[in-house]
């Protein structure tokens, strides 16, 4: 393969690597001489490799077949393009995370979940087939694997570069989604109207600036596949310069937050919405990031269990309190599915809030992750840069299994990422 | 009605950018290649995108033998043909000059293998009287320079070939279009500096504009127009003292 040698960062920007990259446009240019990245749309680093080659998929992107609902894709092929595809043709990807511009090889690394986890599970649970290269040739893998197949699903790409991979599709009877927009007045409401909530999808934004008695106010949005013609959605909008630090300002992330809330009527509305509007709706604006500036941004998510409703309630505080909060936070009930031992879910409620890259944020995230260990929860490997080996240890309890699973996979640590070095995913306990 | 593309070079990531806008159409391709294993995927990709038929056809533009199958499927296609070029090489100019015995492959890669297959084609689509031709040749055949004038020379051999073509085709229906292309972010151009690079997307955006609108001659990214017009006036014993 062809290597270059460059600087490049995950989706928040905070954190760098520089080393080599590759981005082969055929199968049998790809080497198993670092990890796979796809679109880098986690957000720390995740998709870093310091001093190291990583291998970039994004041109590995072809459809390679379909049959019964099952496609079978090369791992570079995004979400959104998947849904535009399949749309017109009566599916939908099963599970979507918030940006249409994840790559399936990132999807399945990361077992990211969406809008409909505490009803369809995790990504990697509607994966039936993965073919990895490795130092050792290619191996084609399936659920029968267990170990092997439960340590890549979820697995940060330490299992080898994921080639391609089969799909469970979800047949759709519509091409549209009807949401259904509620006001949540305050915490106890929202966790009440999530709790409450029937539908297929359901996601809460939340305003993490409010305090007092709105604290924890919000837009909860439910949604179906609904009957309509598919539209493809035209070409989005730039950000073409990094912005001036004072563009998430306090005051005007607060002015927008009030808009976003004041949107919709007291009474709340249904409105028919395109599915990338509903599923990736920051994916209009390209590169949103930017908008954070040149220091960029951190994203705080994690899950605690459902008992544990009151830590969450009091971490939100610490946010509100703080008043660093970014726009459109996002809450969500979880349910218990994931594909494997890495696997972010588990069944409760998870928050994600994005931070402005600045000294006091990284001691509020950190004291947030202590939280989430006291509440016995976990933090999100697709969006942290912040943690320590300490400040996890606990939180998956498989971490023992799935280390000894990848050193045996690739035991020269030849797919090992800035992430996994950081918290030390990969040593002995 | 049918519309058909032979695509010469099909595992070039412009032409795979190509395909997958024209499948979009609906249309069909034969894909002509070396690389048979990549190519079954780009057809794969084609028709679920909604491409008709996609055919792989194994080819090398240095063996004209392997043509014959590809003309004799031409002749079969119903309804119109179609042939775009995205072959051509560019070894390092530093190589070349250590072999001169790569100069043969160069011109082959970039002119004279896909001159001989149009040029065996070109009668088919005579008979047709309609039909498009898309060469891929380079801003590098304007002028040539320093650091790759084997490879220009190659392409500026080609834009003249598809010149003379254009004359002959025209008579009868059958459109040609040149396309100049500056840098594009492909894995020929991977780690090299580069200015005015475009994407894939954004070239055959462009070069599908230029079929529909019958142009002669494009550029893409649009700024080698200009920036070529200029460099094309540089009186000679300026020029030859420059090095960029």
């Amino acid at each position: 393969m062809q290597w270059k040698t460059d600087t490049y960062a995950g989706w928040g920007r905070a954190l760098t690597a520089t080393g080599e990259l590759a981005r082969p446009e055929r199968s049998r240019n790809i080497t198993a001489e670092g990890p796979a990245i796809g679109n880098r749309r986690s957000y720390g680093d995740a998709p870093l490799n310091s001093d190291g080659k990583a291998t970039d998929m994004s041109r590995m992107n072809r459809i390679i077949g379909f049959e019964d609902g099952i496609v079978h894709v090369e791992a570079g092929v995004t979400l959104g393009e998947l849904t535009r595809i399949y749309a017109k043709k009566g599916y939908m990807p099963t599970v979507m995370p918030g940006t249409g511009f994840a790559t399936v090889g990132g999807a399945i690394g990361m077992d990211v979940h969406g809008k409909n986890h505490h009803h369809a599970g995790s990504f990697g649970q509607h994966v039936t087939e993965i073919t990895l290269r490795t130092a050792d040739g290619d191996k084609t893998i399936t659920p029968a694997d267990d170990t092997l197949w439960r340590a890549t699903i979820g697995g940060l790409g330490q299992t080898g570069v994921i080639l391609s991979a089969k799909l469970k599709l979800t047949p759709i009877s519509g091409g549209q989604m009807q949401v259904t927009e509620t006001r949540a007045a305050n915490w106890e409401q929202h966790i009440e109207r999530l709790d409450a909530s029937t539908a297929p999808y359901c996601v809460g934004w939340i305003d993490a600036t409010a305090k007092g008695d709105a604290m924890g106010r919000g837009i909860i949005e439910e949604a179906e596949v609904t009957s309509g013609d598919y539209e493809a959605p035209k070409g989005g909008k730039k950000v073409p310069l990094d912005a001036p630090s004072f563009a998430l300002s306090k005051p005007i992330v607060k002015l927008f937050n009030t808009a976003y809330y004041n949107r919709v009527p007291a009474e709340g509305r249904t409105v028919n919405r395109s599915f990338e509007q509903f599923f990736f709706p920051l994916d209009k604006v390209q590169d949103w990031n930017k908008l954070y500036g040149k220091r960029g941004f951190h994203q705080f998510q994690c899950v605690v269990p459902t008992n544990q409703v009151d830590a969450l309630k009091a971490m939100l505080n610490a946010i509100a309190e703080s008043g660093l909060a970014s726009p459109l936070a996002v809450l969500k009930r979880m349910g218990p599915g994931r594909g494997g031992m890495m696997s972010f879910p588990m069944e409760g409620y998870t928050l994600a809030v994005d931070f402005p890259a600045r000294d006091a944020a990284k001691d509020l995230i950190k004291e947030l992750i202590t939280l989430t260990a006291a509440a016995e929860g976990r933090i999100y490997f697709a969006k942290d840069s912040m943690a320590t080996p300490a400040a996890i240890a606990g939180m998956y309890p498989e971490q023992t299994d799935w280390a000894d699973a990848v050193n045996a996979a690739d035991p020269d640590l030849t797919f090992a990422t800035d992430l996994t070095r950081r918290l030390n995913l990969r040593g002995a306990k | 009605m049918n519309n058909t593309w032979i695509i010469l070079g099909a595992t070039s990531a412009i032409a795979r950018a190509f395909i997958r806008a024209e499948a979009e159409k609906g249309a069909s391709f034969i894909l002509c290649g070396r690389d048979t294993d990549d190519m079954a995927a780009t057809a794969a990709d084609a028709q679920a995108r909604g491409s008709t038929e996609a055919r792989v056809f194994p080819i090398d533009v240095r063996a004209p033998e392997t043509f014959a199958p590809v003309i004799e499927a031409a002749k079969n296609i119903v309804g119109t043909i179609n042939c775009a070029v995205f072959v051509g090489s560019m070894p390092e100019q530093s190589e070349i000059d250590a072999d001169p015995s790569l100069i043969d492959g160069v011109v082959t890669d970039s002119f004279t293998g896909p001159a001989n297959l149009l040029t065996q084609l070109a009668p088919i689509m005579e008979l047709r009287e309609q039909g498009t031709i898309v060469g891929v040749g380079s801003v590098a055949g304007d002028r040539g320079r320093l650091g790759n004038y084997v490879y220009g020379a190659a392409k500026a051999g080609f834009a003249t070939y598809l010149s003379g073509l254009r004359n002959r085709l025209g008579r009868s229906g059958v459109h040609v279009l040149t396309v100049k292309p500056g840098p594009v972010d492909t894995s020929m151009t991977w780690g090299m500096k580069m200015p005015a690079m475009t994407t894939p997307e954004a070239a055959v955006a462009d070069i599908l504009k230029g079929v529909e609108k019958k142009r002669n001659v494009i550029y893409t990214a649009k700024i080698w127009f200009p920036i070529m017009t200029v460099i094309k006036l540089i009186p000679e014993p300026v020029f030859k003292k420059l090095s960029f």
